[in-house]
């Protein structure tokens, strides 16, 4: 159900002002450090975020997916890392909630509502990212058990998450989804956070790499329940849909920031006698740069009422995460160009959103993925006479 | 304990509008929100109430045109309910109408304690929480930078220039508190959400028992003679050093007494 207008800009305005005073003056001080920014985690959980989007039905608020997108976007604005801590879960939550029995829903949904019990999303392996159908995680069966031996790579808020969707082979030799319920932590029965990946942006939370060495599953964790055996890859890449909208949401609000970032410092610095914003070079960055910003924007946000409205948005959503990454990684250029050297340092935040941009043209499908995808959509929509 | 917070609704600093130049008053028909001095009154109410273990949280407002944006930022953060004072008759009141308002809404229900920021960010008179006790026959206790609360008996720590004051005060009473003494909470999701239900009692001044007359033009005892733009900012001093530098600054910093 569509989230009424004028609660919507409200809640959108409350996470606004938090960004604004206390995430922005802050970030700075732990985000190169790679601390975990618990003070904002905790806030996060206080404002009911995690549990947003879980229907009211389980103890959720029942938001839309454009009032997520825009909270995704004012979080990313203020530190694009605060949207992964929330995004792994609401991919979680997303195929619970479309794919969950009745009684997986009744058990998970209601424990994922205050942040407390978190999910992370691991179909990612050292071999497999693009290429989801070559996972070798294996799941087999003993008993009421599935047993699960492999290595999973890039398990965004892996350790700390309570509940890991995990995409495994079956003996099938197709694709299961596994609710895989751990303790937060480095080990837990025959689960090893094997790795902590060092990165170039997107700090602060962790991605790990995780090895599985006989963890036993019960079959009742199952996502979809009997039914749900070999249809792991179509949960996770519908709900990947969804997260699509929501990496475009977290380029429009790192954009918006460089783009910010950009505009004050033209009109602050001066060169040859004047700001140089009055160079006409200057201008045309500034320019582009809105434009691009405003694109993005406008299809982000037509994909995600797309969706609202029950469409399929898989190309709209690829488009826009296609677009806004690319515009947004151009953007913190540009802004880099316009403060000089200046940019280059820590002393201002451009050099993170340079940093943090190429994720979102990587993660969750590159550019070349989601250009396949809406290459295939095209051919759906536009057949051969 | 029952707490009673009086919040202003005032148009946003950030857009701040204009004077009024028939009547020397602030424009007040743009959209209003709570006051920021007042979200610190709601946010120690709230602790205090938690504190108590019992006990609630209500507000109380006289805002033109029945306007309620602010109130339900408080109901937000936790306040359960909230008294809002509308009546065309108001338009002109002075502090003291005010007050008289303010104190026969806080009548109604008893209260063991009321807040109120010590002076409104628009109007800043500071004169409104000590009217609002004496004609509630209430101890009133200003620039409480924080306040304890046993049985009876309140213990507030009254800021002061060079430190603070620790005051003890039997309860009921009106406490003004002082902006930075805690730390307003962002309201929850679940809060805004519910916010729109919670209870807001509107009331004009018959509801209140109150003669038109007493208050608003008709009533003001105070009069606005003259308003002038303020005076734009001068030029700073800039020190060179010349070695002694570091006791030029601190005696400006001293004059300013702000060591
Ligand atoms: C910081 C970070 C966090 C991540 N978090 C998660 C997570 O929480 N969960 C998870 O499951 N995964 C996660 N990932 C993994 C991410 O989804 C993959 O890295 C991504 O899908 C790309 O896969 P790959 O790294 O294996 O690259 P590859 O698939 O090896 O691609 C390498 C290059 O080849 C191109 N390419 C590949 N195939 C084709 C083709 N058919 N045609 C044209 N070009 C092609 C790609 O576009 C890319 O340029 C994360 C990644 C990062 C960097
Ligand atoms: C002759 C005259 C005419 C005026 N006419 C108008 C007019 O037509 N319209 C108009 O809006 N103003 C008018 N004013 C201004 C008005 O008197 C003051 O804004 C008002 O009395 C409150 O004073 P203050 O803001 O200085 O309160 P302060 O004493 O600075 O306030 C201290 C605290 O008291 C509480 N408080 C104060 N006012 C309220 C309130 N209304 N509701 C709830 N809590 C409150 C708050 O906690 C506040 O922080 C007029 C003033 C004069 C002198």
């Amino acid at each position: 159900m569509a989230t009424d207008q004028a609660l919507a800009d409200e809640l959108v305005s409350t996470i606004k002002d938090w960004v604004d005073r206390d995430v922005i003056p802050n970030v700075a001080e732990f985000e190169l450090n790679d601390e975990f920014p618990q003070e904002m985690f905790e806030q996060m959980c206080d404002f009911g975020l995690f549990g947003s989007t879980i229907d009211e039905k389980y103890g959720g608020l029942g938001i839309d997916i454009t009032t997520y997108a825009r909270i995704v976007e004012e979080l990313s604005r203020g530190f694009m890392s605060l949207a992964g801590i929330l995004n792994t879960h609401k991919i979680g939550v997303t195929m619970i909630d479309r794919y969950g029995t009745e009684e997986q829903k009744e058990k998970f949904l209601p424990r994922m509502c205050d942040g407390s019990f978190r999910a992370a999303f691991s179909l990612s392996e050292p071999d497999a990212g693009s290429d989801t159908g070559s996972l070798r995680c294996k799941a087999e069966k003993d008993g009421d058990e599935w047993v699960i031996n492999g290595t999973k790579m890039w398990v965004t808020n892996g350790t700390r998450a309570s509940l890991v969707m995990l995409l495994a082979r079956t003996p099938d030799d197709r694709i299961t989804c596994f609710l895989v319920e751990k303790e937060p932590g480095e080990n837990f029965e025959g689960i090893t956070v094997s790795k902590k990946i060092d990165k170039l942006g997107y700090r602060g939370l962790e991605t790990v790499e995780m090895s599985y060495v006989d963890h036993r599953v019960p079959s009742e964790n199952v996502l979809g329940g009997e039914d749900g055996i070999g249809n792991g890859r179509r949960y996770a890449l519908s709900a990947l849909e969804l997260g699509r909208i929501n990496i475009a949401a977290r380029a429009v609000g790192v954009a918006q920031a460089a783009f910010d970032s950009a505009m004050k410092y033209a009109q602050q610095r001066e060169t040859f006698g004047r700001p140089i914003f009055e160079h006409q070079a200057v201008q045309f960055m500034l320019a582009e740069m809105a434009t691009k910003l405003q694109a993005s924007r406008l299809m982000t946000f037509d994909a995600a009422r797309r969706a609202d409205a029950g469409e399929r948005v898989d190309m709209e959503a690829g488009m826009a995460k296609f677009f806004a990454s690319e515009a947004a990684f151009e953007i913190a250029m540009s802004s880099m160009r316009i403060h000089g050297g200046n940019g280059y340092t820590t002393e201002f935040p451009v050099e993170r959103y340079l940093r943090d941009t190429p994720l979102m043209i990587i993660g969750e499908g590159t550019s070349e993925i989601q250009k396949m995808v809406i290459a295939r959509k095209l051919l759906e929509r536009y057949p051969a006479e | 304990m029952d707490v009673v917070v009086c919040v202003k609704q005032i148009p946003d600093p950030a857009d701040p509008g204009e004077l009024n130049p028939d009547t020397k008053t602030l424009k007040r028909d743009t959209k209003l929100i709570l006051d920021e001095s007042d979200s610190y009154g709601v946010e120690m109410a709230l602790q205090l109430v938690d504190a108590a273990g019992s006990g609630e949280v209500r507000l109380v407002s006289m805002t033109p045109g029945g306007e309620t944006g602010g109130l339900r930022t408080a109901l937000a953060m936790g306040a359960e309910s909230a008294i809002l004072v509308s009546d065309e008759a108001l338009a002109g009141s002075d502090a003291l109408s005010t007050a008289k308002v303010l104190a026969a809404a806080i009548k109604r229900s008893n209260p063991d304690l009321i807040l109120t920021a010590t002076e409104s960010s628009d109007g800043y008179t500071g004169t409104v929480p000590e009217q609002i006790a004496e004609l509630l026959d209430l101890p009133s206790v200003t620039f409480g930078k924080e306040v304890a609360v046993d049985g009876e008996l309140a213990t507030v720590k009254r800021q002061t220039e060079s430190g603070y004051d620790v005051v003890e005060c039997p309860l009921p009473a009106v406490i003004s508190v002082t902006a930075g003494v805690v730390e307003p909470r962002y309201p929850s999701f679940k809060g805004i959400m519910a916010a729109k239900n919670k209870p807001v009692e509107e009331l004009d001044l018959s509801a209140l028992g109150i003669d038109p007359q007493t208050v608003g033009w008709a009533g003001a005892r105070q009069e606005i003679t003259e308003i002038a733009d303020s005076p734009a900012r001068e030029a700073g001093e800039v020190v060179v050093d010349e070695g002694e530098a570091h006791e030029r600054i601190m005696a400006f910093l001293d004059d300013l007494k702000v060591l």
